[in-house]
């Protein structure tokens, strides 16, 4: 059984002047455990969208979502909330630290929404994370002191402080230089392989997104699987300008896919 | 119990996060119930000088004055007297005086002058509220003095000639057979430029002074009961003295303190209360003003707590609490800012009214509608920021 499962999935929301904006049109994808995603396309396409349902912030407009086989829509908000803290660790872009605590702060936040054990022994599980990420001489450092990577290792921990069984990256890289990208991107890859977790990463770089397992892109609001060979740097433009295509686009008719080959999903 | 103790340690993280916006919000708010609390706190100062001013001049509640005279022929004082005491006697009344009015001539260092007199018993001092600035009040030893005592005003003590009671000073009073009398207490002139005025204890008054004729000299009782007993008081003192006194003689009662100033108070209290709820609205306006400020910045914090699993309720009831703690910090320090301003003003000098006697409490009521009403201005200044927070999804939270 898969561990996440969308049918169908879409998301429509009304615009001011009263007209419908269709962001995910019947999107459908199925992740067992352990598994690594990437997910490519431009900016605006619904990347961020389909990864907030997947991460149960947001609801689909219409289509099933399978959570463990079960249906997350008959969930209440509640519950829905239990299963977000409990199930998913979120990576955002802008590594969205909370301003004005330290990094051990910051990592100790999630774990004020665990029960038991965990909750108790917030502080030092929050600060062997942080010293798995090599931030053990940081524990006390506010964001403001802190560089881009060191920060998103701080948000990366505080993502995998719960073990989530779902890692969702919003382009994590997508406010680092390369090099930084490559480490933060490998240590991510790392701990999720280690504690057998899903990783999620939507990004427009192809060189992190050849690093997954499988391969999609998303375009006008349609998920199309695609094979992405391993590469050490590449754009989206290698992919076609999906934004310009009215209709949706067939991976295996766009000629500029050179190197990059639609796979089977 | 962890998700409550989870949402404790995290509303006082934010307390401590955001201290500058909490110190403000403390400020205004501390300054607001401050000024209300000892807006209120000063009405009840003011109401009770107001009240004892009142008291001093007509007696407290409830007071009455019973007058008695006879229409056909002189009434006989004597007889009068001993009917009123034994009336004060049979009830056992602990606060009534016989009050007579006349003058008696004194003989001061530069010429003899008839001083105003009145003759009353010791406990008209509890109940007239005088408070002698030099000496003391008479007591009931004072009329087995051989030479009466008197209580004067400032006026007489400097007619004749001395500063203060140090050096005892007796002045000889009456006329065919004068007494040496001593000044055993002062009080303060009630105005600038006073006569010479003077109380003597009615026993010695009988004994010392001659009857002025000019004056009606059939004493007046004064008796101070308990407001909730003035009706009957009122009954027994009509019934039995008009017995008392036979049919020749009339006795009027009627009640000198000045009851009916519940309205007055009731006004004033109202008054005082506007004030005091304007004060506390502009306070909470400030408050409202910076949590709406600082909105933008939570609710970015806010769909980051979203995405930790934090629900709906834990995000309300923790951005409530905040607030909460905050004012209800910001109440303490206000009501502690109110009393220690109110006990330290010079309210007496503020008012003019002269010396309080009673200083009532700091008004236990107004500490708590203090109190109360910082709860509620942090309910709804934290409401605002709480429901925003609540209603914005969390996507749009993160992305703020």
């Amino acid at each position: 059984m898969s561990l996440l499962e969308l049918r169908g999935i879409t998301r429509t929301v009304r615009l001011p002047d009263d007209s419908r904006l269709d962001i995910l049109r019947g999107v459908d994808l199925s992740v067992g455990a352990g598994e690594h995603i990437s997910i490519v396309g431009r900016s605006g396409t619904g990347k961020s969208t389909l990864l907030n349902i997947l991460g149960l912030l947001d609801a689909p407009t219409d289509g099933e979502y399978l959570l463990d086989g079960t249906p997350i829509g008959r969930l209440g908000n509640r519950r829905r909330a239990r299963r977000r803290g409990d199930d998913f660790g979120f990576v955002f872009q802008q590594f969205n630290l909370l301003p004005g605590r330290t990094a051990l702060e910051n990592v100790i936040a999630p774990l004020l929404y665990a029960r038991g054990r965990t909750f108790w022994r917030r502080h030092s599980i929050a600060a062997s994370m942080l010293e798995r990420m090599g931030l053990g001489d940081r524990l006390e450092s506010k964001p403001e002191q802190l560089s881009g990577g060191e920060q998103q290792r701080v948000a990366i921990a505080r993502a995998l402080v719960r073990t989530p069984r779902v890692i969702l990256a919003d382009e994590p890289t997508g406010a680092l230089d390369v090099d930084t990208g490559a480490e933060i991107m490998s240590m991510l890859d790392e701990i999720a392989s280690d504690t057998g977790a899903v990783l999620i990463a939507i990004t427009h770089d192809l060189a992190v997104a050849a690093r997954a397992t499988r391969h999609f892109r998303l375009g006008e609001g349609v998920l199309t699987p695609i094979t992405i060979a391993p590469r050490t740097s590449g754009t989206l433009a290698e992919l076609g300008d999906p934004l310009t295509a009215t209709d949706v686009v067939d991976p295996e008719a766009v000629p500029a896919l050179a190197e990059v080959e639609a796979g089977p999903a | 119990m962890t998700g409550f103790v989870g949402a404790l340690v995290e509303a006082w993280g934010e307390l401590r996060i955001h201290r500058l916006r909490v110190l403000l919000s403390l400020i205004g708010v501390a300054v607001a119930v401050a000024a209300m609390t000892g807006v209120t706190a000063l009405g009840d100062i003011t109401r009770q000088a107001q009240a004892e001013l009142s008291e001093a001049q007509s007696g407290r509640p409830a007071t009455f004055r019973v007058d008695a005279w006879s229409e056909t022929a002189t009434l006989d004082a004597t007889a009068t007297t001993a009917a009123f005491r034994e009336f004060v006697d049979r009830y056992q009344i602990e606060q009534a005086s016989l009050v007579t009015y006349s003058t008696m001539p004194v003989r001061m260092p530069m010429a003899t002058w008839d001083v105003t007199v009145q003759a009353v018993d010791p406990p008209y001092g509890t109940m007239h509220r005088i408070a002698p600035i030099h000496g003391s009040w008479f007591t009931e030893a004072d009329a087995d003095r051989f030479s009466p005592a008197l209580v004067v005003n400032e006026a007489f003590l400097r007619e004749l000639g001395v500063a203060d009671l140090s050096g005892h000073p007796t002045v000889l009073i009456g006329a065919g057979e004068p007494v040496l009398a001593t000044v055993t207490g002062v009080v303060a002139d009630l105005w600038p430029g006073a006569y010479p005025e003077a109380y003597i204890l009615s026993s010695a008054y009988e004994r010392w002074i001659p009857p002025n004729p000019e004056y009606f000299t059939v004493p007046a009782l004064e008796v101070w009961v308990p407001p909730e007993d003035a009706e009957v008081a009122e009954e027994y003192l009509n019934r039995d003295l008009t017995a008392a006194l036979g049919a020749g003689a009339q006795v009027q009662i009627y009640r000198q303190d000045a009851f009916g100033i519940e309205e007055f108070d009731r006004v004033f209290q109202l008054v005082v209360t506007g004030i005091g709820v304007l004060v506390l609205m502009l306070g909470a306006l400030s408050l409202v003003n910076i949590s709406l400020v600082t909105v933008r910045q939570r609710i970015r914090e806010i769909g980051i707590r979203r995405s930790f699993g934090a629900s709906s309720g834990r995000i309300f009831f923790s951005i409530m609490m905040e607030s909460l703690v905050a004012t209800v910090l910001a109440g303490v320090v206000g009501v502690g800012i109110a009393v220690v301003a109110v006990r330290n003003a010079p309210i007496e000098s503020l008012i003019g009214w002269g010396a309080i006697q009673d200083v009532p409490p700091f008004p236990v009521s107004a500490a708590v509608t203090g109190l109360v009403a910082a709860t509620a201005i942090g309910a709804l200044a934290g409401l605002l920021p709480a429901l925003v927070a609540v209603r914005v999804k969390p996507i749009d939270a993160i992305r703020y």
